[in-house]
């Protein structure tokens, strides 16, 4: 009988991403309410050393598929080897990060499973053996509670929402034989663009900029993500301005985000804008119209030009780090 | 080059969504339907490729009859041929309901390119193109923001966390578009004009011979239960204060004390 949780753990370039631990943490919990055990499968090449790190984070066992073929991420050998991992395990739920790979991975695997799958979940629960998966729709405008046929019930889970819980477990690392099947894409090239910043979909603080910017400059932007230990992101006004690129552009057809703190600097609040970063922890607004609709989101917000409240807050920030 | 484009209908994003009655859909009532925004980037490359390397563009559209409204813009962006599939029975199908009945009908149309909308913002599924890729056994490359076809392969440069990654396959394949990708034209007046006698056939499942106990909502695998909004974030506070130098370390006090965030 189906039984356990199956978690696949991303990785990339040899360390886990933050959504790993997240992933395993949510499986402890709730392999906790059943009463089972938490098997975690780490792919990729040369990867054995960390799949230990997983125990740390709830994995009863971990499962290694290390293997060249597997070193860079590709639908098909991922597929076809998380697969096989499946049908040897038989868990009862199955879950995944909702990551740009994962999104990629569950579709394509849950397909061949012939299961449902609830896609960039906020939150699960059990009602018994059955999993109520919370998912965003409509842009956030509203909240789904969703259940599963076919077993796995299989759920992939938004980055940066779930906690990372420390639970000691032993952790054994199994090393498995894979076969990647027939792989039909290849990847021919890899452009790093940020290789020192955390992606927006994973920062715990993002400081946004508008059209309110009037111009490329972000420079002050970048100064306080920076003594924040966050990331810039960008309104698509900026975006089609050609003043930051696509991959800065936060709401309905940009990244969603979820940060503790979200500071939108020159942004009016468009619906558009407000659908990607309106689950944020705290949202910050600093804008110099009382009127834009931003502070009707805003936990905080200063009705100013940006251009002279973000250096007070700059100054305010320096004198507490000394 | 056949293309087929996998097009969804769904409530412009300025739509004030409500919640219906068996609190498990959304009222239909006063919604204003469009094109999803990634579809539209769909529409656009392929026309962009079918300039390129020539061929023909079809539409394809499984949703109620008003969908038709949706394949004709897309006609008269310059597409060649809609295809609706408009069945009761198909109402409330899940991503694999929906992508079995969009594979029976690819079939029909034959197809040596796939294009889809990396997410329906309905929904925001994100996997009718993975199950369609899967149950016709072709490669899938999804959020792609550049595309470049030679000698029957196709190169996509797909974004991911911090970067790019460049994939290569075969064709036939599908993709799925990513914002960045182009900016889609608009309907000209004698595109729309033209669009009007170009063929849009309407389909049943029985059409395509997919049983109807293939799709729909009882043979959904993914199913809401309920529907509700998150919680209003309560009113936000405006900091006053004379300068601001005062308002200023007043927000970080906030951060600092009240928030515990920095
Ligand atoms: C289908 C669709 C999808 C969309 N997707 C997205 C999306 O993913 N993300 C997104 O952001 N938008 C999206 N939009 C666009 C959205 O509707 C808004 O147009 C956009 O968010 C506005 O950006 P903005 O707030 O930067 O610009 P504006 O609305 O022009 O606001 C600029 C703000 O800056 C303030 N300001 C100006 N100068 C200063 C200053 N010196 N100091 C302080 N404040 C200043 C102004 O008071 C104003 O409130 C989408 C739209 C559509 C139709
Ligand atoms: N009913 C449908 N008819 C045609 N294409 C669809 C339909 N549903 C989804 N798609 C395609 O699949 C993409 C992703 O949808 P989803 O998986 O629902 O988020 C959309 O952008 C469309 O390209």
């Amino acid at each position: 009988m189906a039984q356990g949780v199956l978690v696949f753990a991303e990785q990339v370039h040899g360390s886990f991403r933050k959504i790993a631990y997240e992933a395993v943490s949510e499986a402890r919990r709730l392999a906790d309410t059943l009463g089972e055990r938490v098997t975690a499968v780490v792919l990729g090449s040369g990867v054995d050393g960390i799949a230990g790190e997983l125990g740390k984070y709830g994995a009863d066992k971990i499962l290694v598929g290390d293997d060249p073929a597997l070193a860079d991420y590709t639908t098909d050998a991922y597929t076809n080897v998380l697969f096989d991992f499946v049908k040897d395990n038989d868990p009862g739920i199955l879950l995944l990060g909702a990551s740009s790979q994962g999104k990629d991975l569950s579709a394509r695997l849950a397909a061949r499973l012939e299961v449902g799958l609830a896609m960039d979940c906020i939150a699960l629960r059990l009602d018994g053996e059955k999993l109520i998966a919370t998912r965003p729709m409509y842009g956030g405008k509203v909240l789904a509670e969703v259940v599963l046929e076919g077993i796995p019930q299989m759920s992939a889970i938004r980055p940066n929402v779930m906690e990372i819980v420390e639970a000691a477990r032993s952790g054994d690392v199994e090393m498995v034989a894979i076969n990647t099947g027939v792989v039909k894409t290849r990847v021919v090239e890899k452009r790093v663009e940020t290789a020192s910043r955390v992606d927006l979909t994973e920062a715990d603080v993002i400081v946004s900029g508008g059209r309110g910017m009037g111009g490329p400059d972000f420079s002050l932007l970048e100064e306080l993500a920076e003594v924040l230990g966050g990331t810039v992101g960008a309104s698509r006004s900026a975006v089609d301005e050609g003043w930051r690129p696509h991959s800065d552009q936060v709401g309905q057809t940009g990244k969603v985000v979820t940060p503790n703190l979200y500071i939108a600097c020159g942004i009016s609040g468009a619906i558009q804008h407000l659908a990607g970063m309106g689950s944020s922890k705290y949202i910050v607004a600093i804008n110099k119209d009382q009127e834009a609709p931003i502070f009707k989101k805003a936990d905080f917000g200063i009705v100013e030009d940006l251009f002279k409240a973000v250096p007070a807050i700059m100054d305010e920030l320096k004198k507490l780090k000394g | 080059m056949d293309i087929v484009v996998l097009l969804k209908q769904v409530p412009d994003t300025e739509t004030l969504i409500q919640i219906a009655d068996d609190k498990a859909s959304i009222r239909t009532e006063d919604v204003k339907w469009v094109i999803n925004p990634y579809d539209e980037f769909a529409v656009e490359e392929a026309l962009r490729i079918k300039e390129k390397h020539g061929g023909k563009v079809t539409i394809l559209t499984m949703g109620p009859e008003r969908a038709v409204e949706s394949i004709r813009t897309a006609l008269a962006m310059g597409a060649d041929e809609g295809v609706l599939i408009d069945d009761p029975a198909a109402q409330g199908s899940d991503a694999l309901g929906t992508a079995k009945v969009l594979t029976a009908a690819l079939k029909e149309t034959g197809y040596d390119l796939v294009i889809a909308g990396q997410r329906a913002v309905d929904d925001d599924g994100y996997q009718v193109p993975a199950a369609v890729a899967e149950l016709l056994g072709i490669a899938q490359v999804s959020m792609v923001i550049k595309e470049e076809i030679t000698d029957g392969k196709i190169r996509c440069e797909r974004t991911i966390e911090g970067g790019t990654v460049v994939v290569e396959t075969h064709l036939p394949a599908i993709f799925t578009t990513q914002r960045g990708i182009n900016e889609p034209r608009y309907a000209s007046l004698p595109g729309i004009m033209k669009a009007k006698k170009k063929p849009l056939v309407k389909k049943t499942l029985a059409d395509l011979g997919v049983d109807p106990g293939e799709a729909g909502e009882a043979r959904a695998k993914c199913r809401v239960k309920n529907l509700s909004f998150p919680p209003e974030r309560s009113p936000g506070r405006i900091i006053e204060g004379e300068t601001v130098e005062a308002r200023a370390a007043e927000l970080v006090r906030l951060l600092r004390e009240e928030a515990k965030v920095i």
